[in-house]
C-alpha cells in the first residue's frame, strides 16, 4: 500500500476534463430539487473552492462568473447574486491557496467554512437590499455541511491525480 | 517613471484586477436586472441549458417517486376512487345547479343592461419544481412560449387562486405565489364586500393591510379577487382570515390571513388566460372633458411589479 494522502508526493498533473465534470456534476447535484432542505451545502461553491486553491491557474473568476450565471438562472434569483458570490469566494481561495495546502485536511476544512460562509453572507446582503426577507437560521447550516464535507470531497476529486505513473506499481506480486 | 521588468510568465490581468472586473460586472448586472427588465433575453439563452440540466437532475428523482407510485397498494387506490367519486356525485348536483344559475343570472344581467361577466379559459399545467432560491416563493411549471404562456397570467388551483406567472421560458414558466414577499392581490371580504390588498409575508402567511383598526373583519372571513386589478379574474377565493391583532396604537389592524389554495403543495395548476381589463367609458378618455390628463388604462396592471 503506497502512502497516499499524507504524503508530499507529487501529483498527476490534473486532467482538464475532470475538472470540467466535476463542476458539471456539482451543477447537477444543485440542480436536485431540495429547496426543502435549505442545509443542503452549495456544491457549486464547494468544488469551485476546490479547484480554486489546488488549481488556481486553471479555475479563476471567468469560471465562477460563468457558473455564477448558471446558478442564478437555474434558481429564477436576481442574475448577479451568485456570479458575485462565487467570484468573491474565488478569488479568497486564490489567495489563500499557496497557504492552506500546508495544513492537515482537518484544518483545512477550517480555512473553507469561513469561504462557505462568505458565499451565504454576499447573497444575503444581495437580497437583503430591497427589503429584508429572513431565510431562517438553518440556511447558514450548509457552509457547516458544506465544510465538513472538505475531507471526502478532497479524496474524492484527487483520486485519479493519485494514481501511480506505472500501473505495477500499486500492483501486487 | 518607474519602470517593471517584463514578466517571466504570462499570467493574464493581475487577480486584484480580474476580481474588480468580475466583480463590477455581477453589481452592474445585479442592478439592471432589479431595476429593468431588460435581461430576460439573456436568462432565456443561460435557461436553454440549464433546464434539459434541471430535467436530467430531476430524472432519478422523479423515477424513485413513480417507482413508489407504481408499488403503492391496490387498496389505497380503490379506497381514493371510491372517495373521488362520492364526492363527484355529491359535488354534481351542485355543479348542475350552479349551471342553471349562471344561466338565469346572465338572463338577468341582459334584463338589467350590466356588461356580462367574462368567461375565463385556461390551460392545466404542472408544477415541475420548486426555485432553490430561500428568499422567494416561486414553483416552475411545464408549460411556456409554446403552449402561449405569457408573464401576467393568474394561476389557479381548485381552491383558489395560487399565484401569478411572472417569466415565461420556452418551455416552462415561473410562477410567483401569492406568498411571496410583497406579491399583491386586490381582494374583497366575501361577507362584507369590503375592497383591499392582501400582500405575502414571504413564510407561508399573507397579510390583508390599509383597513382600519376597527374595520369589521372577523376570524374566518373568506377574502376572494375583487377583480379591480385586470389581472386576477372576479370572485376566485385567495385566503381565509385567521388572526388579527387590533392595537388602538397603530391605525391600521394586523390580518393575518392562510392562503385558501394548496399554495405550497405540488401538482396540477391551471393557468388562467388573460381577460380584458375593464375599458374606461368613453367620456373619460377625451382630456378636454376632465380638464386634466387621465392616467394611461395600463398604468394600473403595474401593481404587482416586483
Amino acid at each position: 500500500m503506497q502512502p497516499t494522502f499524507y504524503s508530499s508526493r507529487i501529483l498527476l498533473p490534473v486532467r482538464p476534463w475532470f475538472i470540467a465534470v466535476s463542476l458539471f456534476v456539482a451543477l447537477l447535484l444543485n440542480f436536485l430539487p431540495t429547496s426543502a432542505w435549505p442545509w443542503m451545502p452549495d456544491w457549486v461553491a464547494l468544488v469551485l473552492i476546490f479547484w480554486s486553491i489546488r488549481e488556481p491557474r486553471r479555475v479563476g473568476m471567468g469560471i465562477a462568473f460563468l457558473l455564477g450565471l448558471i446558478m442564478d438562472v437555474a434558481d429564477a434569483s436576481l442574475l448577479g447574486q451568485h456570479t458575485l458570490a462565487y467570484v468573491l469566494v474565488s478569488y479568497a481561495a486564490a489567495s489563500i491557496s499557496r497557504r492552506i495546502l500546508w495544513f492537515p485536511l482537518g484544518q483545512q476544512a477550517l480555512h473553507v467554512l469561513p469561504l462557505l460562509l462568505i458565499v451565504q453572507a454576499v447573497q444575503f446582503i444581495v437580497r437583503a437590499m430591497p427589503g429584508i426577507v429572513l431565510p431562517g437560521l438553518s440556511y447558514f447550516i450548509g457552509p457547516f455541511v458544506g465544510a465538513a464535507l472538505w475531507v471526502p470531497l478532497t479524496f474524492a476529486l484527487l483520486l485519479p491525480q493519485y494514481q501511480p505513473v506505472e500501473r505495477d506499481d500499486n500492483r501486487p506480486i | 517613471m518607474d519602470h517593471q521588468p517584463p514578466p517571466f510568465f504570462k499570467r493574464g490581468p493581475a487577480p486584484l484586477a480580474q476580481l474588480s472586473f468580475y466583480a463590477m460586472l455581477s453589481i452592474a448586472l445585479l442592478f439592471v436586472d432589479s431595476r429593468f427588465q431588460t435581461l430576460e433575453l439573456l436568462r432565456q439563452g443561460v435557461s436553454l441549458f440549464t433546464h434539459p440540466a434541471q430535467q436530467a437532475a430531476h430524472a432519478p428523482v422523479d423515477f424513485l417517486k413513480n417507482s413508489a407510485d407504481y408499488f403503492s397498494s391496490l387498496s389505497r387506490l380503490e379506497d381514493e376512487n371510491t372517495r373521488l367519486r362520492r364526492a363527484q356525485l355529491s359535488n354534481a348536483e351542485t355543479i348542475l345547479r350552479t349551471q342553471q344559475l349562471e344561466a338565469e343570472n346572465e338572463r338577468l344581467r341582459k334584463l338589467l343592461d350590466v356588461r356580462n361577466r367574462q368567461k375565463v379559459n385556461g390551460r392545466v399545467a404542472q408544477i415541475i419544481y420548486a426555485a432553490r432560491d430561500p428568499f422567494s416563493r416561486r414553483v416552475i411549471v411545464d408549460k411556456g412560449q409554446q403552449d402561449k404562456i405569457s408573464a401576467g397570467q393568474p394561476v389557479v388551483d381548485d381552491a383558489g387562486i395560487i399565484g401569478q406567472v411572472t417569466r415565461v421560458f420556452p418551455f416552462v414558466s415561473e410562477i410567483t405565489l401569492i406568498t411571496d414577499k410583497d406579491q399583491a392581490v386586490p381582494v374583497q371580504i366575501l361577507r362584507t364586500g369590503q375592497r383591499s390588498v392582501v400582500f405575502g409575508l414571504g413564510n407561508g402567511q399573507l397579510e390583508l393591510r390599509y383597513l382600519p383598526a376597527n374595520a369589521d373583519v372577523q376570524n374566518g372571513d373568506t377574502l376572494v379577487t375583487s377583480g379591480l386589478d385586470g389581472i386576477f379574474p372576479r370572485g376566485l377565493p385567495v385566503a381565509r382570515v385567521v388572526h388579527i391583532e387590533r392595537d388602538t396604537s397603530y391605525s391600521f389592524a394586523r390580518i393575518f390571513c392562510a392562503p385558501m389554495a394548496g399554495v405550497e403543495n405540488f401538482g396540477e395548476i391551471m393557468v388562467l388566460d388573460r381577460h380584458e381589463a375593464m375599458q374606461i367609458p368613453e367620456q373619460l378618455k377625451t382630456p378636454a372633458a376632465t380638464g386634466n390628463p387621465v392616467a394611461k388604462p395600463g398604468a394600473k396592471r403595474r401593481l404587482k411589479k416586483d
